[in-house]
Order: C-alpha cells, then sequence, then structure tokens
C-alpha cells in the first residue's frame, strides 16, 4: 500500500503549532565519556541552538553517537556538564530528560499495535486518555500514517516502520528529537525519499531542536543546519552546512563532507579583496582562491569539488590548470574524469563533455572559479 | 545442504531412523506396552488389558499426579520469578561479576540430585529452619534443581533482545517498573514461556532428590515409579509412567501454544 507523504496539507490538518516552538537548545559543557581508560569522547563544547538540525557525522568510532547517547542518558559523562534548556540534565535519568529518540533499526515494540507504540511515552508519562487519543492522531497524520494506527509493526516497511518511531518520539512533544543513525536500515531509493521527507517535517515543525547522527553525507548535508564532523573521540569541525562544505577548514573536513580534489600548493598572495582571495601557485599557473590568514610562501592544500571543474574556460572560470586524462567513467547522470596532475590525482564530475575528448594519456586543461575554490590548511585535529 | 547425493541423504535418513527408533522411541513403546501387557513371557504381550491403569487409579495414582503437578507448578514458578530476577539483575552488572555468578547459578545442575537432596536433609533437619518432613523441603529441592536452566533460558533472551527497546522506552519517559512490564517481560514472553516449560518437564520427571526429602503424603509420580517397580510391580510402574508422560506432554502443548501466540 502507498503511503502519503509528510506533507504540509497533513500538518496544517493537525494543529502542529502545538509542536511547533517546542524545542530547546541543547548545550555541551566540556563533555568526555571514558569506558575505563579509554576516552571515547574528549571534552566536548558545543551548542545547538532551538529549533536546529545539527548533524554529527564522522566514521566509526568517531565518537558521534556517544555524544547523543550522553545527551539521552545512556552514557554517564566522565567530566562537563550538559544542558538542554535552562535544566542541567547530566545526572537526571533518561526518563526524566523530555526526549524523543528514534533509532536505526525502529524499535517499535512489535507486541503493541502502531497507535499504541506512539501512545506509548505518553501512557508512560501518565496523560490522560483524552489527550493521548488526540496526540497519537496528530502524529500519526504528521507523518502520513493514519491509515495504518491497527497494524502491528510487522505489517509494515521498512520505512512506514520509520515513519512510525518518528510519530512515537514527536508524540511526547520533545525538547529535543535524537535521531540515531534514522535511515541506515533503509535501501537507498526509500533513504533519499525520507530523507526529503524529514527536512519537510522540520520545516513544518520548525521549533523542533533536532541532534541527528549519521555517517552518511548526503543525510548530514540535505538536513542540517549545522554539521559537526567527529574524528577521533573529538570535533574535527563544526559550522554552518554550506560553510563547511564551501570552505572546509581542514582535509579531513574537506575529504568527508562530499568529494574534494586537495592539490598541494604554495601561497603567493594572501587573502585581499571583499572576497578575501589569496593566490596560490601550482607549478608555473598563479591560482586564485578563498584565502584565511595564510602567508606568502606557506605550503597549504587547494580544494576544488569535481564538479566545480569546467572542460571550458570562460570570464567566471578563471582558474586554469592542465592535468594528463588517465580515466573516463560515464556513470548516466554523470561522467567521471580522472586526470594527473603534477602528481596528484584529480577527479571532474562534468554534467557534459565536448563532442570529442581527448585520448586518455594527452593533456586536457581544466578550468574553475575563484569562489568555489578555498584553501586548506593540512589536518588539524581538535 | 551438507549431503547432495540422494543415496547419501537416504543413508543419513536410515542412520537416524536406527538411532532414534533404538535409543527413543524403542523404550516408550516398551513402557506403553507393557502398561497394557496382561501376560509378557515371550517377545511381545500374550495380551492386552487396562487393569495396570485403573488399578493405579483406585490406589494412589491421582495423588500423586496432584502432588507432581502442584510441585512442579509451585517450583518453576518460583524458579521463573528468581531466574527471571536474576538474569535482569546480572545484565546491568560488571562482565566479570556476571560471569562469576552465573556459572554459581549452574552449580546446583552439575551436581547429583541425591546429593542435592541429602544436602538439604542435613541442612533443614534442625531448627530454625526445620523443613525436614515438609512439602516445603520437596518445593525447595526442585526450585534448587531447575533454576539454572530457568535462568539459563531468561539469560540467552535477553542477551537477544536489542538494548534499543529499552532505551527507547526510557527516552519517551517510561520509568524502570513500567518499562520492565510493558516492554521487556512481553519481549522475553516466549523465553519465559519456554523456561517454565523446561522447569516444569524436568520437575515432573525428577526422583534423585525427592526421593530423599519427600514427607508421607506428598509422594509424586517419579517416586510412585519407582517404589512400584522396587516391589516387582512394573506394569503398574509403566501404567503411571504413561500417566507421567501424557501429563506433561499436554502442559508443553499448552505452553507451546501459548508461546506461539506471544511470538505471532
Amino acid at each position: 500500500m502507498s503511503v502519503p507523504a509528510f506533507t504540509g496539507s497533513n500538518v496544517m490538518d493537525v494543529d502542529a503549532a502545538k509542536i511547533r516552538g517546542a524545542g530547546s537548545n541543547v548545550h555541551f559543557d566540556k563533555v568526555s565519556v571514558a569506558y575505563g581508560a579509554h576516552v571515547v569522547l574528549h571534552p566536548l563544547t558545543l551548542d545547538i541552538a532551538p529549533g536546529e538540525i545539527l548533524a554529527m557525522i564522522g566514521p566509526s568510532g568517531s565518537g558521534k553517537t556517544t555524544a547523543l547517547r550522553a545527551v539521552a542518558g545512556f552514557v554517564r559523562p566522565a567530566s562537563g556538564r550538559i544542558r538542554i534548556g535552562a535544566t542541567d540534565v547530566t545526572d537526571l535519568p533518561p526518563y526524566e530528560r523530555g526526549l524523543g529518540m528514534v533509532v536505526q533499526n525502529y524499535a517499535l515494540f512489535p507486541h503493541m499495535r502502531v497507535e499504541d507504540n506512539v501512545a506509548f511515552g505518553l501512557r508512560a508519562q501518565g496523560a490522560d486518555k483524552a489527550l493521548i487519543g488526540e496526540r497519537v492522531k496528530d502524529s500519526l497524520a504528521t507523518v502520513g500514517m493514519s491509515g495504518f494506527s491497527k497494524r502491528y509493526p510487522r505489517e509494515l516497511s521498512g520505512g512506514q516502520q520509520q515513519r512510525v518511531a518518528i510519530a512515537r518520539a514527536l508524540a511526547v512533544r520533545p525538547r529535543v528529537l535524537l535521531l540515531d543513525e534514522p535511515l541506515s536500515a533503509l535501501d537507498a531509493q526509500i533513504r533519499r525519499n525520507m530523507v526529503e521527507e524529514i527536512a519537510k517535517l522540520h520545516r513544518d515543525l520548525p521549533g523542533l531542536t533536532i541532534l541527528y547522527v549519521t555517517h552518511d553525507q548526503t543525510e548530514a548535508l540535505t538536513l542540517a543546519d549545522k554539521i559537526a564532523i567527529m574524528r577521533d573521540g573529538r570535533v574535527s569541525s563544526h559550522g554552518p552546512t554550506t560553510e563547511l562544505y564551501r570552505r572546509p577548514p581542514n582535509r579531513f573536513t574537506a575529504e568527508f563532507l562530499g568529494r574534494a580534489n586537495l592539490l598541494p600548493v604554495t601561497v603567493a598572495e594572501g587573502a585581499a579583496g571583499p572576497k578575501g582571495l589569496a593566490k596560490a601557485k601550482l607549478g608555473d599557473a598563479v591560482l586564485a582562491g578563498a584565502g584565511r590568514s595564510e602567508k606568502p610562501g606557506d605550503r597549504t592544500l587547494l580544494c576544488i569539488r569535481p564538479q566545480h571543474l569546467s572542460l571550458t574556460g570562460d570570464e567566471e572560470h578563471t582558474n586554469r590548470i592542465v592535468g594528463t586524462l588517465k580515466e573516463v567513467h560515464w556513470q548516466g547522470e554523470l561522467t567521471h574524469l580522472v586526470l594527473d596532475v603534477d602528481g596528484t590525482p584529480v577527479r571532474v564530475s562534468a554534467t557534459r563533455l565536448p563532442v570529442s575528448l581527448p585520448e586518455r594519456g594527452s593533456a586536457m586543461p581544466l578550468f574553475f572559479t575563484p569562489g568555489d575554490t578555498s584553501l586548506v590548511p593540512e589536518d588539524v585535529r581538535g | 545442504m551438507l549431503v547432495w547425493s540422494r543415496s547419501g541423504r537416504m543413508l543419513i535418513w536410515a542412520a537416524f531412523a536406527l538411532v532414534f527408533g533404538v535409543l527413543f522411541l524403542a523404550p516408550l513403546a516398551v513402557i506403553l506396552l507393557s502398561s497394557l501387557a496382561d501376560q509378557w513371557n515371550g517377545v511381545l504381550p500374550s495380551g492386552l488389558t487396562f487393569e495396570h491403569y485403573t488399578d493405579v487409579a483406585q490406589g494412589a495414582a491421582w495423588k500423586a499426579v496432584k502432588a507432581s503437578l502442584i510441585t512442579g507448578f509451585l517450583a518453576s514458578a518460583l524458579a521463573l520469578v528468581s531466574g527471571t530476577w536474576a538474569a535482569l539483575a546480572l545484565r546491568i552488572q560488571d562482565a566479570t561479576l556476571a560471569r562469576v555468578l552465573g556459572v554459581l547459578f549452574f552449580i546446583p545442575s552439575a551436581v547429583p540430585s541425591v546429593s542435592v537432596g541429602l544436602g538439604l536433609l542435613v541442612a533443614f533437619s534442625h531448627p530454625p529452619l526445620l523443613l525436614n518432613g515438609t512439602i516445603a523441603i520437596v518445593m525447595v529441592a526442585h526450585f534448587v534443581l531447575i533454576s539454572a536452566f530457568t535462568f539459563g533460558n531468561v539469560s540467552a533472551g535477553l542477551a537477544r533482545l536489542s538494548p534499543d527497546f529499552e532505551q527507547v522506552a526510557s527516552s519517551l519517559g517510561a520509568r524502570p517498573a513500567y518499562r520492565l512490564w510493558h516492554v521487556t517481560l512481553p519481549l522475553l514472553a516466549p523465553y519465559l514461556v519456554a523456561a517454565f516449560g523446561l522447569s516444569f518437564a524436568l520437575s515432573m520427571g525428577e526422583l534423585g532428590a525427592t526421593v530423599m526429602v519427600y514427607p508421607p503424603g506428598w509422594v509424586t509420580l517419579p517416586v510412585s515409579i519407582f517404589s512400584l517397580t522396587d516391589r516387582g510391580d512394573v506394569f503398574a510402574g509403566a501404567a503411571l509412567t504413561i500417566i507421567l508422560v501424557a501429563a506433561t506432554l499436554v502442559l508443553l502443548l499448552g505452553l507451546e501454544r501459548l508461546a506461539g501466540r506471544q511470538t505471532r
């Protein structure tokens, strides 16, 4: 059976204003977590603003899930405090924190019908029957699952189960919604749809603060207002999503958040002008890109995203490098080229190719705009 | 498939039929035939009769059935509660402590049941805990012998239970008791039913410890069977054995249906 999407009209129908504005800020104040001598989360200081979606991404073992579990109350910090709104929740048990949580495997209670799953939190908190009935109806409508209230979880698809899990978390009007890799168990097509639907849900419920843990950069880029990239138990970088993507502060961020070509260059001129463009030398070529506080002579990396490289130059694409064509991979919507530029492999994602592509092994110019380029220092941890 | 060829599979089936027939079916068939035998001097009984069943029914058979059922039910219920409690408690302990206590729980099942009975007799024959000669000592003996299996079954169920269920329940505001009653125990139900069934079956067949501690007036089925065969009344013993098997089977089938309903 097809499932209606989370639509704006669903939300309007169910008086979503009751859900709006429910969010609180979350503040990590030097929170660390250790298992014996093994530190899994080094002192973390971070703020999530009310109504903000913060995505924590990073490889396995980077500490992102530990940070979420510390907010939920399932791991006790070795040091530091966690505040949700004005409440210091560090020493509160999970059931007194006022959160909603959605996990990777949905964790719907298999012995309860959909409506009982959604009502669970309210019943546990002793809410009255009329309120429970109203909230269950509203929450299921919000995720487009009103017609499934009498079903058992085993009678639903993975995507439907995840919607019910979200409805269950929303029904308690959480101060913060914790999403722990919520889409990892879904197949690619459903995952793409669900990402769009969660984005829509947040547009409809703008007051809801969300901490979203994922290892999938696409989910993070699509959904998050801000991203914290975790590495080895530390925040490697943190900032607004577009800013982190366009001007990654270090190599790890550049490579983890989307694909990046990182060319080793020597700074020729420090950042100047209204756009803060610096100039850097790569062999004989002088290239312009957004700089930070580099000084002439500094060795750094020039970051260019594969889709920003053009095979043809014009008045905007003023940066020019020349590489040797090594590989061509056609993938339907995109064609990926791999070139060798001064010993560094450079990837190009092109939507359209010139009529005649040079032979493999031939020299080939690539063009890009200074605005799409930034200088990235080599790895800086923490 | 481990064995691919048709002849190989036939051979495996034949070996299975031989082992199953000789070791499992033949003794039961012999007991069944004995319980119905009029006289048995040759290869097969010379005639069949229900006389042994009517004899044991007129004797103390029903009292023994009742004693066994009550003992089995109470000891299994007690083992279920304490085994579940222990499994839940050990889950949140330090891994080493949990492992050590888990092993300690299984010690009574590694000791001969006669020794368990002897130990209880010695321990509870003097005040302040004078249980010798009471029904309670039979319950205690059965409880000691079966609780390890209950604990093992429930622990296995808990190990398979994703912590996500309980954590999500907590995050939604469920306090520990509410969570236990509405989430953990319902999810464990199939394991609880299986644990109860196994405990009950073990209790119904328990002889070694019971024969050491049973008081007059609380003779369980295995003790009755032992007494009858010891006196040479093999046919009546066989009839009681069939009654024991039937009573246990009926209860286990009922529990299996209940477990099936829980997992559906």
